[in-house]
């Protein structure tokens, strides 16, 4: 279970922010470092090119396959970021004429689809923003009512990347279907560890990612639904069916069909028994804590709590200290001290943010790592208390 | 492995020095407030004869750089007279820690108004502060030197957040470059008139947002 290093008894409970890359990932990419080393060419190309051309498809088939759609439906990209502004603006600036400028997100979506929606807000679209429950739900009602004649695009994510809730979509998207406008859902945390079926939800665009699943970093996926209108977003050769341009990354696309290859039913079932256990641990043996998202419907990697009465960037550098790396809401732990904004859009004040800290979980956990972690952030938490002048002492 | 801090604010982190709450002491002063993030209290205690801090403690709700400056703070604050310990500046702690991120400057600064606050409470519980100077631009300006702007990690004024500020008849009224559906605007609102709101001549705050 790895290499040795400094970092090796460090037990990692921020896996998504990003994930320990899987030893039989790299093994699948070396050879197309090393062997097939050539572009994808054509079947009219010479035999390297054709060979790498045939790894690059049958990656693309098996992540498409995954969520049951055809293999000519996927391209890759860069990322989860390149994917979400991709599908924004692809879909915008396509329909811009033809339909409408108006778009609508969650208020709590993660920053590729937030920061899109801003930037097509100052090229002249209007953007709707979407409420959310104390749970961090859309409200059906709410969509259904935003939704006009000139409304291009909803886009809704699937689960929440701090708080782990995980949206309606069937709800979601047949509202879109009923009032005809595309749905985009951003799937970067939940691809892979919940099922997602495009025969079973008509979802227009889904925003997919390596790295959260132990695959290399550096690409993602778009899924685009057969005929959905979107315009090209960074312009060059005619890859990726003329959607994507420039030379396709060959290694990280057969990296990143390997690592949804190795996520399994068995391990999402482990990763939920750990969010499960340090949910119900901290909530039983720590008072005044409270746990952020909804308890049933969330993420299977995803915990958290917010410990009153204490800052998170303490617990956090604490943690640290004793060998544990995890994140927190806290405006003093992001580089814009900013505190944050999926918590605010709860109902959330900078207090519950302040003492915000999420786990989660993967591969390399086990379930010791749940114990340990939760008798260390209590002796932390009650440390902090005793020397917090809100604490009830 | 590498910590966001030097060793001495690590240490001081870890193992804060005079924490707690102290009963019944002779002066108290608290900074921040939880709408904002930090927070952080100062209690001491004074010999009566000879104005020197005798003990000292102090609370904290922060980040690491808020509780270790505390700790040292109060660790220099120890023994010297009232005078001497107000001249203990934010620079002198950061400098005694070895150096603190920049954008945390605030966390530092917080703390030693929480001292200075425990001193002039101290004072004016005392009379030991005869002239009362009435609130003036000036005066609020300073005031509000200590509300920090959430943006940028720095105070209000020098990042130019306020536009204008009026006083008449115990009415103070801030006009703030903030939208008033901004994220921080309830809360540096709220800060602002606990700040404002202690002077001793001063009846209203009005704190106006420009959207």
């Amino acid at each position: 279970m790895g290499g040795r290093n400094i970092f090796e008894n460090v037990i990692y409970l921020d896996n998504s922010a990003s994930t320990r890359m899987d030893e039989q990932v790299l093994e699948a990419m070396k050879p197309y470092f090393f062997d097939t080393y050539a572009v994808a060419t054509s079947e009219f190309g010479y035999s390297m090119g054709i060979d790498a051309k045939e790894a690059l498809e049958k990656s693309r088939g098996s992540i498409a396959s995954k969520i049951a759609a055809n293999w000519d439906e996927v391209i890759f990209t860069s990322g989860s970021t390149e994917s979400s502004n991709t599908a924004l603006k692809g879909v915008a600036w396509a329909l811009k004429e033809k339909k409408g400028k108006h778009i609508i997100v969650s208020k709590i979506e993660d920053f590729p689809v937030l920061n899109t929606a801003k930037a097509l807000e100052r090229q002249g679209f209007s953007v709707t923003f979407l409420d959310v429950d104390a749970e961090g739900f859309v409200n059906l009602e709410g969509l259904r009512n935003a939704i006009t004649k000139e409304t291009v695009l909803v886009s809704i994510q699937h689960g929440n990347q701090e708080i782990g809730t995980v949206q309606d979509l069937k709800a979601i998207s047949e509202i879109c279907e009923e009032k005809d406008v595309l749905l985009h859902t951003d799937a970067t945390h939940s691809f892979t560890r919940l099922p997602l079926n495009v025969k079973e939800l008509p979802v227009d665009l889904i925003t997919m990612s390596a790295h959260t699943i132990h695959g290399p970093r550096g690409i993602g996926a778009l899924y685009i639904r057969k005929d959905t209108p979107i315009t090209k977003f960074m312009d060059g050769g005619f890859q990726e069916f003329n959607l994507r341009a420039g030379v396709e990354d060959i290694p990280s696309a057969v990296g990143f069909a390997k690592a949804v290859e190795l996520v399994t039913e068995e391990e999402n079932m482990r990763l939920k028994a750990m969010r499960d256990r340090i949910i119900d641990k901290a909530l039983s043996d720590i008072p005044d804590v409270t746990l952020n998202g909804s308890r049933e419907k969330r993420l299977p990697q995803n915990a958290n709590l917010t410990f009153h009465y204490v800052e998170g960037e303490s617990i956090t550098l604490h943690m640290d200290m004793r060998g544990f790396a995890v994140s927190t809401g806290s405006a003093c732990f992001s580089r814009s001290l900013e505190a944050s904004h999926v918590i605010m859009g709860i109902g959330g004040d900078h207090e519950r943010a302040h003492g915000s800290v999420r786990f989660t979980f993967g591969r390399y956990n086990r379930m010791e790592d749940v114990d340990a972690a939760i008798e260390a952030i209590s002796e932390i938490v009650a440390k902090l208390r005793e020397i917090s002048p809100l604490a009830k002492k | 492995m590498k910590f966001p801090y030097s060793q001495k604010v690590l240490e001081h982190f870890k193992n804060p020095h005079n924490v707690g709450k102290m009963e019944n002491p002779d002066g108290k002063g608290l900074e921040g407030s939880p709408a904002c993030g930090d927070m952080v209290a100062v209690y001491i205690k004074v010999n009566p004869d000879t104005k020197v801090i005798d003990d000292i403690k102090f609370e904290s709700y922060g980040c690491a750089s808020n509780i270790a400056t505390a700790s040292i703070i109060t660790d220099l604050a120890r023994g010297k007279t009232l005078d001497e310990a107000k001249k203990i500046t934010w620079k002198q702690a950061a400098e005694e820690l070895g150096g603190l991120p920049p954008v945390k400057a605030h966390c530092s600064v917080l703390a030693v108004e929480g001292l200075r606050a425990a001193i002039k409470d101290y004072e004016e519980k005392h009379g030991l502060i005869t002239e009362k100077e009435s609130t003036t631009e000036e005066v609020v300006k300073k005031r509000l030197k200590h509300v920090m702007n959430p943006l940028t990690g720095l105070d209000v004024i020098r990042t130019n957040l306020i536009l204008k500020i009026s006083v008449e008849d115990g009415a103070v009224r801030v006009v703030v470059d903030l939208p008033a559906n901004h994220q921080f605007a309830p809360a540096i609102k709220e800060d602002i008139v606990e700040k404002l709101g202690s002077l001793w001549d001063v009846e209203k705050v009005d704190v106006v947002f420009t959207a």
